[in-house]
């Protein structure tokens, strides 16, 4: 980490000492983007005891976890939890109270010209400018970050090669996210904020979305994903930290957080009363609700029984399947643990999980 | 601060207003549209009657009461009167650029009586044409028929013509710099009043914010914008009130910093406007409220000099009342005196609202503010 920040010091150094400072670059010599060389796994974003207050509200509240260079990263909580906030901190949008913030090594508050040049961002509710086009946006961002863009380029990327010069006000909801994305990219940055990015589109423009994003990892970038959408986070992430009123509730990959937090596997029958008294007096854990009744497998082998037992066909069912926990399960739970004050915010060991 | 920055920045931001058609219609051509109706009304004197000031210093004699009826029912002239203590006619005639005027001096009915002469002064303005005879012939006339009244044609009541030197100004020379003022006015105000609330509802500023692009530099293109429409329209609304109405007012050196100056004005109350207010419709609300009679009460279409006196306290509280004084002063009388007066007011003006406006339009939390205002990232509802 300090690597890094060293790093960083060293480059905006020598920019200085060549005159051709980062903080207010000519936009008449336009250049190509420069980015910071990170190793993999490397810490781009470190957040310590972060504390933010609105009067005697405190919207985040000792909120510490880091990102790793080249992962895509969630950031997930319920309305009010501090997301937006702890995200606009990161952006250099808005001061904090208390605690160290570190992107790319810079504070965000007091070296926001760093971060606009290597940070890209696409902001909860994008919107841009009605009566301009997808290709006159990107020129015009090109221009004022003073960086020789290839728009076409950022155009095909995003799929709005042929909504190039539709003004954005005719822009369909996903395209207009498309072109948030490509914004953000650019000044070519290390790390993308995308601010839930895929609020309220429909199933096919947020696959297309989730393809893009997929393809910042590929190109080696950070992605720090806000959303909503436990299914999206579960699918995109490499890791994943669960905020709820302003604090960390828990982090890790999606897998390890379904496998530490989620219930075990179970089968779920469709069958009468008769077929879930037979499973009860086999010793297996069973509940039922609605018809249907589920089978909780404490090992694999709880499964062979219950198999058997269906296809002795003794008792009468419709259908079976498997169900696992899913992210938005555990999500619910955790979430629902510390709103009932059952479950402590996560403790700091806990953080870099 | 970088320039080329906000000149980068100004082809987007022209072309997003050019594009709107409210916009351009409101900056463009609504002036003209306005100057086109007003110089056609204005042009034709629906009446024959050449307005004469009367200063009347015999005004309890009965003598000088039937010597004003016969002037009034002769039906050339329109009769409008000044106090005795106003002081010399001719002055007050130049001072309100008036061309004709009458004097009845004190002493007028007592003449009649004792059968001593008298003789009434009239003051015509040769440049004015056909107006100083009408006026000469209706004086003489109705002192013939008094003459012919009292002395049986012998000359007891004569008139002294005399010139004043006031311009003969028309009404569409007024018109020209008050729609100049109109469109440096409305203009910048309506369209920053709904763009800095509706931008900062959009977190466009937001936007913005993410590049390079300051504030400063983000204010700098507006400016620009506004300083080149204020241009363009003056120049439309001049030379269509030079070919089309035969207007007599020019373009001065003197002009341009009201060019200048007035959108910078009317910018900073419409970023204030915007950026103070919650919503846009509240912003449009109080816009309206500062426009409206700012529009109509600072000489825009009117002279001040038409107006009640009580009204004209209140036209001296507006800012616009400056810049169109201002432009008067400079584009049709010269005056540099009045014209530097009302350029050092707009100075002081643009200086205070821009200072208040930057205050107030942020684009990012600012330490010991409470939370985001005028543009500043958050305001949303979602999230926290």
């Amino acid at each position: 980490m300090f690597a890094l920040a060293r790093e960083i010091q060293k480059r905006r150094d020598r920019a200085k000492s060549t005159n051709d400072s980062e903080r207010a670059p000519a936009t008449d010599t336009p250049h190509e983007p420069q980015r910071v060389d990170l190793a993999p796994g490397a810490s781009v974003v470190e957040v310590s005891h972060l504390r933010k207050c609105y009067g005697p509200l405190a919207a985040v509240d000792d909120l510490s976890f880091s990102v790793h260079a080249g992962e895509i990263f969630s950031f997930l909580g319920p309305n009010g939890a501090g997301k937006t906030t702890t995200v606009e901190i990161l952006e250099g949008l808005r001061d904090r109270t208390g605690g160290e913030v570190r992107v790319l090594g810079a504070d965000p508050w007091t070296d926001l010209e760093h971060i606009k040049r290597h940070v890209g961002v696409v902001p909860q509710d994008f919107h841009f400018f009605p009566k301009l086009t997808p290709r006159e946006a990107l020129d015009l961002y090109a221009r004022l970050f003073g960086v020789r863009a290839d728009t076409e380029g950022l155009l095909e990327r995003v799929d709005l090669t042929d909504k190039a010069n539709d003004r954005y006000d005719t822009l369909s909801g996903g395209q207009k996210q498309k072109l948030g994305v490509a914004l953000a990219l650019v000044n070519d940055p290390e790390i993308c904020f995308l601010d839930e990015p895929t609020t309220g589109l429909d199933p096919r423009a947020r696959r297309a979305i989730w393809q893009v994003i997929r393809s910042l990892r590929n190109d080696g970038r950070t992605v720090f994903l806000t959303t909503h959408y436990l299914d999206e986070a579960q699918q995109l992430s490499d890791r994943i930290a669960i905020i709820n009123r302003g604090r960390l509730v828990v982090s890790g990959s999606p897998t390890d957080l379904i496998a530490r937090f989620g219930r075990p596997e179970r089968i779920r029958i469709h069958g009468n009363g008769q077929l879930a008294d037979q499973l009860k007096q086999l010793g297996l854990p069973v509940d039922v609700h609605d018809g249907t009744i589920e089978v909780v497998l404490r090992t694999r082998a709880d499964a062979t029984p219950v198999l058997q037992l269906l296809a002795s066909e003794r008792f009468p069912w419709d259908s079976f399947s498997t169900a696992t926990d899913s992210l938005e399960d555990v999500f619910i739970q955790l979430v629902g643990r510390v709103e009932e004050g059952s479950v402590a915010p996560a403790p700091q060991g806990e953080v870099a999980a | 601060m970088k320039l080329q920055r906000s000149m980068a920045y100004f082809p987007a931001f022209a072309r997003g207003i050019l594009r709107n058609p409210l916009g351009i219609f409101m900056a463009l051509i609504f002036p003209v549209i306005l100057i086109l109706i007003f110089g056609a009304v204005f042009s034709v004197n629906g009446t024959s009657q050449v307005p004469l000031t009367v200063q009347n210093l015999d005004h309890n004699s009965a003598a000088s009461q039937q010597f004003l009826a016969g002037l009034n029912s002769s039906g050339f002239v329109s009769l409008s009167f000044v106090a005795p203590d106003v002081g010399n006619l001719s002055g007050y005639l130049t001072t309100h650029e008036l061309s004709s005027g009458l004097v009845i001096p004190s002493g007028f009915g007592a003449g009649l009586a004792n059968r001593t002469p008298v003789s009434v002064l009239v003051y015509t303005n040769p440049a004015s044409g056909s107006e100083a005879g009408i006026v000469e012939g209706a004086v003489q006339g109705v002192a013939n028929g008094m003459n012919l009244r009292v002395a049986g044609g012998s000359t007891i009541v004569s008139t002294d013509n005399l010139h004043v030197g006031s311009h003969p100004y028309q009404t569409i020379d007024y018109l020209v710099p008050g729609l100049i003022g109109f469109s440096i006015l409305v203009s910048p105000m309506f369209s920053m009043v709904n763009l800095s609330s509706a931008w900062k509802r959009d977190k466009l500023f937001r936007q913005l914010s993410l590049t390079p692009l300051t504030r400063t530099e983000w204010l700098v293109a507006a400016l620009f914008w506004y300083v080149l429409l204020a241009l363009i329209s003056a120049t439309l609304l001049v030379t269509i009130g030079q070919s089309v109405f035969g207007a007599e007012v020019t373009i001065t050196l003197g002009t341009l910093p009201f060019l200048i100056l007035g959108p910078m004005l009317f910018v900073s109350i419409g970023l204030l406007v915007g950026s103070v207010a919650k919503a846009p419709e509240t912003a449009g609300v109080i816009g309206n409220v500062i426009t409206f009679p700012m529009m109509f009460l600072s000489g825009t279409f009117f002279p001040i000099s038409m107006f009640p006196s009580w009204l004209v306290p209140v036209a001296r509280c507006l800012p616009l009342y400056y810049i169109v004084d201002g432009l008067n002063a400079t584009m049709i009388y010269n005056d540099v005196a009045s014209m530097l007066f009302d350029l050092a007011v707009v100075m002081a003006l643009v200086v205070g609202l821009v200072l208040a406006a930057t205050h107030v339009f942020t684009w990012r939390e600012e330490r010991g503010r409470p939370f985001a205002r005028g543009g500043a990232p958050h305001g949303g509802t979602r999230g926290v």
